[in-house]
């Protein structure tokens, strides 16, 4: 009987302080989940989602505090992925945030600019190559077309255009066929 | 590389295996094959598109109004090894316009519009007397010059192909002329009649890749093939060429699928034939070496079948680059009555032109005019029934019903765990499918749409980088400046105390002195 005592208690103080070592030694810094959502937003950076960034909008949801829908150029298919990651049910894009558009590139009438930096310092990738007084251009590959640099100029200089597609960019067309019932795991399509 | 499966490869060509599905198709290579190859006549106009490979568009070299002479580069692509276009004829350059190109989307692309002087001169040539003494860098170089690419459809620029392998180290050359897909038959007129060029142009490529052995791979119904082949291997008095006859099956042809025939070796998905020491070209490929190397000609023509029961003479055709399609067609009789569909490659794999306005390109094999009664009526596509038909046939050992199913419905991770990017494009599983779902064509989409994916993944990560750089500067600026208020305030309150203290000091003199005092 004290045998039986004696060794269960040492066992679970052995292994209180395996456990205990082991969660100091291979600590993660970072929320995990906060990663995986962030891994899915758009990178963007645009703030329609209220949030000052992806990572900020991320964070967020991992605190349950803001919805999945608020992220207009992550669109349907985002929101989509966000649910299956959150095991929560996907819901419409919130409109107050904005609608979905295709994608956009800002571009400078360098003819206009006054070199004033008020764009360079708005924009939340570094996209923008300038100096003051000196005219301002925007680094096409770099641009996420968030429209953060249009509130900010004083002479209207800035312009969305969609982006050009390039030939060796052209794609396959889709099929003319019936999209199967989405949602539905992977039975027969001829069964139902 | 695993050093014993490369060499197993060693090997190749002495036993031969089987790979998976295919199917046995009536070939109708007969009717394109009754005549020699016959030059095209000089065209009234040629159209180079300057897009003729994967990747961007070539740069052009050449003004308008400028005087070219035959074989002088007029294009040079920017990516995948900077490849050249050459002229296909002398003459001058009368724009550089869009114009129809062949390719899927149909879609008009920049081409180099060329008005023949009628005179055919070559330029200056520099041809290489001495290839077996020259240094295998300087062979490869001149195979990229050349603007040589793949001719058996692939269109990869051989120079690229060339030098990755030599960096990997090949132990064998394999020739592929096994032409399995049906009505295309540029490939065998091409052995019958050049068998010389042939082994020459493999006997460069062999040294340029520093290869032991060549294995030349053709079909066992190429009969007059074989002889001719024998012949030409015994007159140059190379050693270690051999010729191997595998069984006709489609897709066999297929890279992956012929070196599993010759080796019985699977190449591991993502994997390349040079993983197990083997580098496969099209024999069509290893005349154009021949020519580049021993003449010093770059690729400006190539042999194209124009059949079908659309065409009233069928044949094969050497044509420049840059014919224009229609000139081929009326060499060859022209369309004979009921012809409905104008095919560029072959009846599996190619894909309808608009128009025969379009130019011959270098991956142009095959025009193939189909007449009302050869094109299927298309039948109304039916629910998939799961018989499993496609994936018994499937040569890459996909499951073409589960990819339809999660490409229709946008599942892409799961399309890329079930290995698209495997997929062949070869046309089997839709050829037999029961329910005529066209498969190839939403996996071509789901490719794409793949690629469209990664792309924006890619960019997403850049900007998420650059946003957390940016954030990172912001936050050491507004600490340095937080530093920089904190220290002056320290070194402020520094005067203030010394001020203070000779404050104190004076203080304390004066009350000394007024104690003196």
């Amino acid at each position: 009987m004290l045998t039986a005592i004696i060794t269960i208690t040492l066992l679970g103080v052995l292994f209180g302080l395996g456990l205990g070592w082991a969660s100091g030694k291979f600590r993660v810094e970072a929320d995990p989940v906060t990663e995986q959502i962030n891994d899915i937003l758009p990178q963007t950076q645009c703030g329609q989602c209220n949030y000052p960034g992806c990572r900020p909008y991320a964070e967020a949801i991992a605190r349950g505090e803001a919805g999945i829908n608020q992220c207009p150029p992550g669109g349907e298919s985002g929101i989509r992925a966000l649910a299956d990651l959150l095991g929560v049910e996907a819901v419409p894009l919130n409109p107050e945030n904005g609608e979905q558009k295709p994608k956009a590139v800002a571009v400078i009438d360098e003819a206009i600019c006054i070199g004033c930096t008020l764009c360079i310092q708005a924009c939340p990738v570094d996209a923008i190559l300038g100096a003051t007084r000196q005219m301002h251009t925007v680094i096409e590959s770099e641009c996420t077309g968030c429209d953060l640099c249009l509130p900010p100029c004083p002479v209207d200089c800035i312009e969305m255009v969609e982006k050009p597609r390039a030939p060796e960019e052209w794609t396959w067309p889709r099929p003319p066929g019936q999209k199967s019932p989405a949602g539905i795991p992977a039975v027969p399509e001829g069964s139902q | 590389m695993q050093t014993h499966l490369v060499n197993e490869a060693r090997h190749a060509g002495e036993r031969l295996h089987h790979f998976h599905g295919g199917l046995r198709l009536r070939h109708n290579k007969k009717i394109s094959c009754q005549v020699p190859v016959e030059k095209t006549p000089l065209a009234i106009r040629y159209f180079v598109p300057l897009r003729q490979q994967t990747g961007r568009e070539a740069e052009p070299l050449v003004r308008t109004g400028q005087s070219v002479m035959k074989g002088d580069p007029v294009g040079r692509f920017p990516q995948l090894g900077g490849g050249y276009l050459h002229a296909p004829t002398s003459g001058r350059v009368t724009a550089i316009a869009r114009h129809p190109n062949s390719h899927p989307s149909g879609e008009e692309g920049l081409c180099v519009v060329l008005k023949p002087d009628g005179l055919d001169r070559w330029g200056p040539l520099e041809p290489l007397t001495d290839w077996e003494g020259t240094d295998p860098g300087l062979l490869r170089q001149k195979i990229r010059d050349a603007g040589i690419v793949g001719l058996g459809g692939a269109v990869f620029p051989t120079g690229v192909k060339v030098g990755e392998a030599s960096e990997r180290g090949i132990h064998t050359l394999i020739l592929n002329g096994a032409e399995c897909e049906p009505y295309i038959s540029c490939d065998e007129m091409l052995m019958r009649e050049q068998p010389d060029t042939i082994i020459h142009g493999a006997r460069i490529l062999q040294r340029a890749i520093g290869a032991e052995r060549t294995v030349i791979a053709i079909e066992d119904q190429m009969g007059a093939v074989n002889a001719s082949l024998t012949g030409a291997i015994k007159r140059s008095g190379a050693a270690g060429i051999e010729i191997v006859k595998v069984t006709t099956i489609y897709p066999e042809g297929g890279e992956k699928q012929l070196v599993q025939v010759l080796t019985g070796l699977e190449i591991p998905a993502g994997g390349r034939p040079t993983d197990l020491g083997l580098l496969c070209q099209n024999v069509a490929t290893a005349t154009a070496v021949a020519r580049a190397v021993s003449e010093g000609k770059p690729l400006i023509e190539r042999i194209v079948t124009v059949t079908g029961n659309g065409i009233r003479k069928p044949r094969n055709l050497l044509a420049q680059i840059g014919t224009p399609i229609a000139n081929l067609v009326d060499q060859c009789g022209g369309y004979a009555p009921g012809a409905a569909r104008l095919v560029l490659g072959g009846p599996m794999m190619g894909y309808a032109l608009a128009s025969d306005s379009n130019p011959v390109i270098k991956a142009a094999n095959c025009i193939l005019v189909l007449t009302e009664d050869d094109i299927r009526p298309p039948q109304p596509e039916m629910p998939c029934i799961r018989c499993g038909e496609c994936a018994r046939v499937c040569p890459a050992m996909l499951l073409p019903q589960q990819l339809n199913w999660s490409i229709r419905n946008g599942l892409w991770d799961e399309t890329t765990d079930l290995g698209l990017a495997e997929c062949i494009e070869c046309g089997c599983c839709d050829f037999v499918c029961p329910s005529h779902i066209p498969l190839v064509e939403w996996f071509r989409f789901g490719k794409s749409e793949l690629q469209i994916l990664n792309a924006e993944r890619q960019q997403a990560e850049t900007a998420r980088m650059r946003f957390e750089a940016r954030e990172s500067r912001l936050e050491n600026l507004k600490l340095e400046r937080k530093q920089r208020i904190a220290q002056k305030k320290r070194a402020l309150g520094d005067a203030n105390e010394k001020q203070e203290k000779i404050a104190a000091a004076i203080e304390r003199a004066r009350a000394g002195k007024g104690g003196e005092n």
